[in-house]
C-alpha cells in the first residue's frame, strides 16, 4: 500500500504565493474586453449588436460597456473593425460599487464609507465563507472549489469555507437567483450573524446576464441582498476570486474604476 | 420523405397514439434503446418524438406521434421515459395517462407558471409568464413508522456544492428510501434558445453546464451543422476532439480528487484536484479559457489553435497522472470503500437509462464516439472500457481507463494536425430545418435536437447525461447505509446544472 503522506511530502509545496509573489496561474486566460475610445469609429454599432448579453450600449455615438453583464465571449473584439475593442487579461474585476463596472470617460470619485470600512477592518485577518448556488451553470462552483486545491490553497490567506451560515462572515452567491432559490438565499443570509458581507460571484449573480429575462432565471442578487463586492466573470477565475476576497478584506486594492482597468 | 424537414441520422416512423405502447414494446424486443423524448409545437400541432439507438447501427430510430397532446404513458414499459414525460407535462402542458409517478418534477410543489413555458404558443410568447411560488416540501408517498427518521438535507448543503435537496428515510445507519429533489436551478435554458439566431447561440449552450461547456458547444454546433448541411474542415474536427478531450481529462481528474475526498484520502484528493488545476491552466494557455469556452462556432472554430506541441506540454501530466491512478489502485483503504458500494445492475442501468461511465460500469458497452462517430473520432483509435460489477469500484475503473484513453487521444489528435482552414463557409438557408447533434461527454450521452426557421431557433431540446444518471442514482441508495452515501454519489460524478437546465 502506498504511503500517501510520503508521496505528499515528496511532491513538495504546490501552492503559489500569489498575490505576494509567484504566478497567479491565469497565464493566457482572457478577461473582459478593453475599450480604446480613441480608435472607436463614431456612429458604428457593430459591437453593440455583437453582444449576446446586451452589455454594450451606445450613448451619444460612443459605446458604453456594462462589465456586470459581460460573459467574456470575445464577440465584440472579433466584430470591431477598428480594433477599439481589445482582448485583455483583465479579470480582477471585483468592485465595491456596482456603478464601477460601467465604462465611463470621466472617472468618478466615490464617497468614502467610513462605517463600512470600520466593520471590514474588524474582519481583516480571517474570514469564513458560506457559498450558496442560486442557479449557476456550475462553472463558478468549479472555480470556487479550486480555491481549496493545492495551487491556490486559500487557507494560507486565513480564509475558510464553513458549512453553517451561523459561522459565516461572508455569503458568496453564484447564479442569477432562480425563483425556488429566492427564499432559500434570504433564509441563509438571515441565519448569518452580523456584520455580514455578500459577494455577487460571476456575471449572472451580478446582473443575471445571460440568464435574465425568460420564465425562470432571475436577474442577480442586486435587488435581493446588500452586495459588498461585485465580481463579474464567466466564470471569475480563482485568482479573480482571491482578489475579490482580499479586496473585501482591504488587503488588495480595487483594480477597476469607472469601468476602466488600472494596471 | 413525406415530411417537410426531417432529422438527420434517423430513420423516422410515424406512430399513432393507439399503436404507441405496442411499438415501444416491439422496439425493446428488437434490442433498441430509448435515448430521450421531447415535444414540439409545429404550427400549433403537438409533436412528440422518441429517439432510440439500434444495436450495431449508427442510424438512430425516431418515433413521431403527431396531432395530440394527450398520450399514453410509456413509463411502465420504458421506465427511463418517466422523467421525460413529467418534464413534458410540467413545461409543455402535455398529459400522459396512466403515469406511475404523477408528481411534479421541474416545477416544484408550491410553484406554478402559466401558461406552460413550452406550451402551445408562438416563439415570442416564451418570454411571457414567470415561475412563481414559495417553498413546499416534496409530495411523495411517505414512509411511516415510529422507528423511521426523516432527514431533509439541503437545498443549501455543507461544502461548495450545487443546490439540491435530498430526503432520506432511515433507521439508524440503514437508508430505507432516498429521494433527491432537483431543479431548484432550473433556468429555462431550452426556452432561452427560442427565437435566437442559430448561428450565434453557442454561448448559451456553453452555459448549460459549466464543466461540460465544450461538449455542449460541440453537440449544439453539430446539430445546427447537420440541419444546414455544413461540412466542417478536418483541422477544425481534430481541434474539436482536442478541446473536448481536454474537458474529459480535467473532469476525470476532478472525479478522482472528489472520490478520494469521500474515502478521506487527503493527499489523494489534493493530488487529483492539483492535476485538474494543471489541465485547466494548460487549457487557459492553449485556448484563453479554463473552461474551453468561446472557441467553437457553427462551421468549425472561431480561431485556429496552435496545438501541434500539445503532446510535449502533456508529458508531465501523463506521467504523474499514471502514477496517481496507480497509487489509488494500490490503496486498500480506498478500494475497500468502493468495492460492493452502490451496485447498479445491468438491467436497472438499461431500463432506467444510465449513461456514460455509469452505464459502462454496469456492462452496457456504449460510447457515442465509437457507435455514432462525430468530429474526427472515426479517424482515431481508442478503447471503450467496460466493467460488469456495477459498483463504485467498477465506475472508478471505467473512469480511470477513460482518463488514460483521453490522454492517448490528445496525443494522437495533436499528432495528426495539418495546416488548413478551421471554419467552413456557409450561408444560413431559408425555410425550416431540423438537426440532431450529440457528444459523449465525460458523464455520458449529450444530445441536442434543434428546429430552425429562417435562421432562428424554434425549439431546442437538450438531453444531458446528468438528467439520465440522476434518475438512476437513487436506485443504488435505497437499502444501503449512510456511511457509503457520499462515496457512492462521488462514484457517479453527477452535475446538477446539466440536469436542471
Amino acid at each position: 500500500m502506498p504511503l500517501w503522506t510520503w508521496t505528499g511530502l515528496k511532491a513538495g509545496k504546490a501552492a503559489t504565493r500569489w498575490p505576494h509573489s509567484g504566478s497567479d496561474g491565469q497565464q493566457g486566460v482572457l478577461g473582459m474586453p478593453r475599450l480604446d475610445i480613441d480608435k472607436c469609429r463614431s456612429g458604428c454599432d457593430l459591437c453593440v449588436n455583437s453582444c449576446p448579453t446586451q452589455a454594450i450600449h451606445q450613448i451619444e455615438a460612443e459605446p458604453v460597456i456594462d462589465y456586470g453583464r459581460c460573459i467574456v465571449c470575445q464577440r465584440c473584439v472579433e466584430e470591431c473593425p477598428e480594433g477599439a475593442m481589445q482582448s485583455s487579461y483583465d479579470w480582477a474585476f471585483g468592485v465595491r460599487q456596482r456603478s464601477d463596472l460601467t465604462w465611463s470617460s470621466a472617472l468618478e470619485s466615490h464617497e468614502a464609507e467610513h462605517l463600512r470600512k470600520r466593520i471590514a477592518s474588524s474582519q481583516r485577518r480571517s474570514l469564513h465563507i458560506r457559498h450558496v448556488d442560486a442557479g449557476s451553470c456550475n462553472a463558478c462552483e468549479a472555480e470556487i472549489s479550486a480555491l481549496d486545491n493545492p495551487f491556490y490553497n486559500l487557507h494560507r490567506l486565513g480564509i475558510f469555507f464553513t458549512p453553517s451560515p451561523r459561522f459565516a462572515d461572508l455569503l458568496m452567491v453564484t447564479g442569477p437567483v432562480t425563483a425556488p432559490m429566492h427564499d432559500v438565499l434570504l433564509a441563509t443570509w438571515e441565519a448569518m450573524p452580523e456584520p455580514r458581507s455578500v459577494i455577487a460571484t460571476g456575471t449572472c449573480a451580478v446582473s443575471g446576464a445571460p440568464m435574465d429575462g425568460g420564465y425562470a432565471g432571475g436577474s442577480g442578487v442586486e435587488k435581493i441582498l446588500p452586495v459588498d463586492i461585485w465580481l463579474p466573470g464567466c466564470p471569475p477565475n480563482p485568482a479573480a476570486l482571491i482578489h475579490a476576497l482580499l479586496l473585501l478584506l482591504e488587503r488588495m486594492p480595487q483594480r477597476v474604476s469607472g469601468g476602466q482597468y488600472a494596471e | 420523405m413525406s415530411m417537410e424537414s426531417s432529422l438527420n441520422s434517423c430513420s423516422t416512423r410515424l406512430v399513432t397514439v393507439d399503436q404507441l405502447v405496442d411499438v415501444a414494446r416491439e422496439c425493446l424486443n428488437q434490442q433498441m434503446r430509448f435515448l430521450m423524448a421531447w415535444h414540439d409545437w409545429e404550427d400549433q400541432e403537438c409533436v412528440v418524438r422518441y429517439l432510440l439507438s439500434q444495436k450495431g447501427n449508427a442510424e438512430f430510430v425516431l418515433l413521431e406521434v403527431r396531432g395530440t397532446d394527450t398520450l399514453p404513458s410509456l413509463a411502465a414499459v420504458v421506465p427511463l421515459l418517466g422523467w421525460y414525460e413529467r418534464e413534458m407535462h410540467d413545461l409543455g402542458g402535455l398529459e400522459f395517462s396512466g403515469h406511475p409517478e404523477p408528481f411534479p418534477l421541474i416545477i416544484h410543489e408550491g410553484f406554478s407558471i402559466s401558461p406552460p413555458p413550452l406550451g402551445r404558443t408562438t416563439a415570442d410568447d416564451h418570454l411571457q409568464g414567470h415561475l412563481q411560488g414559495s417553498y413546499e416540501p416534496p409530495s411523495m408517498p411517505e414512509v411511516q413508522s415510529d422507528q423511521v427518521q426523516d432527514l431533509y438535507w439541503g437545498p443549501v448543503r455543507a461544502d461548495v456544492v450545487e443546490t439540491g435537496e435530498f430526503h432520506y428515510s432511515y433507521i439508524g445507519e440503514a437508508i430505507l428510501h432516498y429521494h433527491p429533489r432537483l431543479f431548484f436551478k432550473h433556468r429555462g435554458m431550452e426556452a432561452r434558445f427560442a427565437g435566437q439566431d442559430a448561428a450565434r447561440s453557442v454561448y448559451l449552450a456553453e452555459r448549460v453546464s459549466g464543466v461540460g461547456s465544450a461538449c455542449h458547444a460541440l453537440a449544439y454546433c453539430q446539430a445546427v451543422e447537420n440541419a444546414w448541411g455544413i461540412e466542417v474542415p478536418l483541422r477544425a474536427q481534430l481541434l474539436r476532439v482536442i478541446i473536448v478531450e481536454l474537458e474529459r481529462l480535467y473532469n476525470h481528474f476532478h472525479y478522482f480528487g472528489q472520490l478520494a475526498k469521500t474515502t478521506t484520502l487527503k493527499v489523494g484528493a489534493a493530488t487529483g484536484f492539483l492535476m485538474e488545476e494543471r489541465v485547466k491552466q494548460l487549457a487557459g494557455q492553449l485556448t484563453g479559457s479554463r473552461y474551453l469556452r468561446s472557441l467553437l462556432c457553427v462551421g468549425g472554430l472561431r480561431r485556429d489553435l496552435s496545438a501541434e506541441h500539445l503532446a510535449s506540454a502533456l508529458e508531465g501530466i501523463i506521467d504523474e497522472g499514471e502514477a496517481y491512478l496507480h497509487r489509488l489502485h494500490q490503496t486498500a483503504t480506498h478500494l475497500d470503500r468502493l468495492m460492493g458500494t452502490g451496485i447498479l445492475s445491468r438491467e436497472a442501468a438499461f431500463d432506467q437509462g444510465a449513461t456514460g461511465p455509469v452505464a459502462r460500469a454496469s456492462g452496457l458497452d456504449r460510447d457515442l464516439r465509437r457507435d455514432h462517430p462525430y468530429a474526427a473520432y472515426h479517424k482515431l483509435r481508442f478503447n471503450v472500457p467496460v466493467r460488469e460489477k456495477g459498483d463504485a469500484m467498477a465506475r472508478s475503473e471505467v473512469r480511470a481507463e477513460s482518463l488514460r484513453e483521453a490522454l492517448a487521444l490528445l496525443v494522437q489528435a495533436s499528432g495528426r494536425l495539418k495546416a488548413g482552414p478551421v471554419q467552413a463557409e456557409y450561408a444560413p438557408p431559408p425555410g425550416e430545418q431540423q438537426g440532431l447533434g450529440w457528444a459523449e461527454t465525460p458523464r455520458g450521452t449529450l444530445m441536442y435536437a434543434v428546429r430552425i426557421r429562417d435562421g432562428r431557433l424554434q425549439r431546442v431540446k437538450i438531453k444531458s447525461p446528468s438528467f439520465s444518471n440522476w434518475r438512476v442514482f437513487p436506485l443504488t441508495v435505497h437499502g444501503t447505509n449512510m456511511m457509503d452515501y457520499a462515496i457512492n454519489e462521488a462514484s457517479f460524478g453527477l452535475t446538477i446544472a446539466g440536469c436542471d437546465r
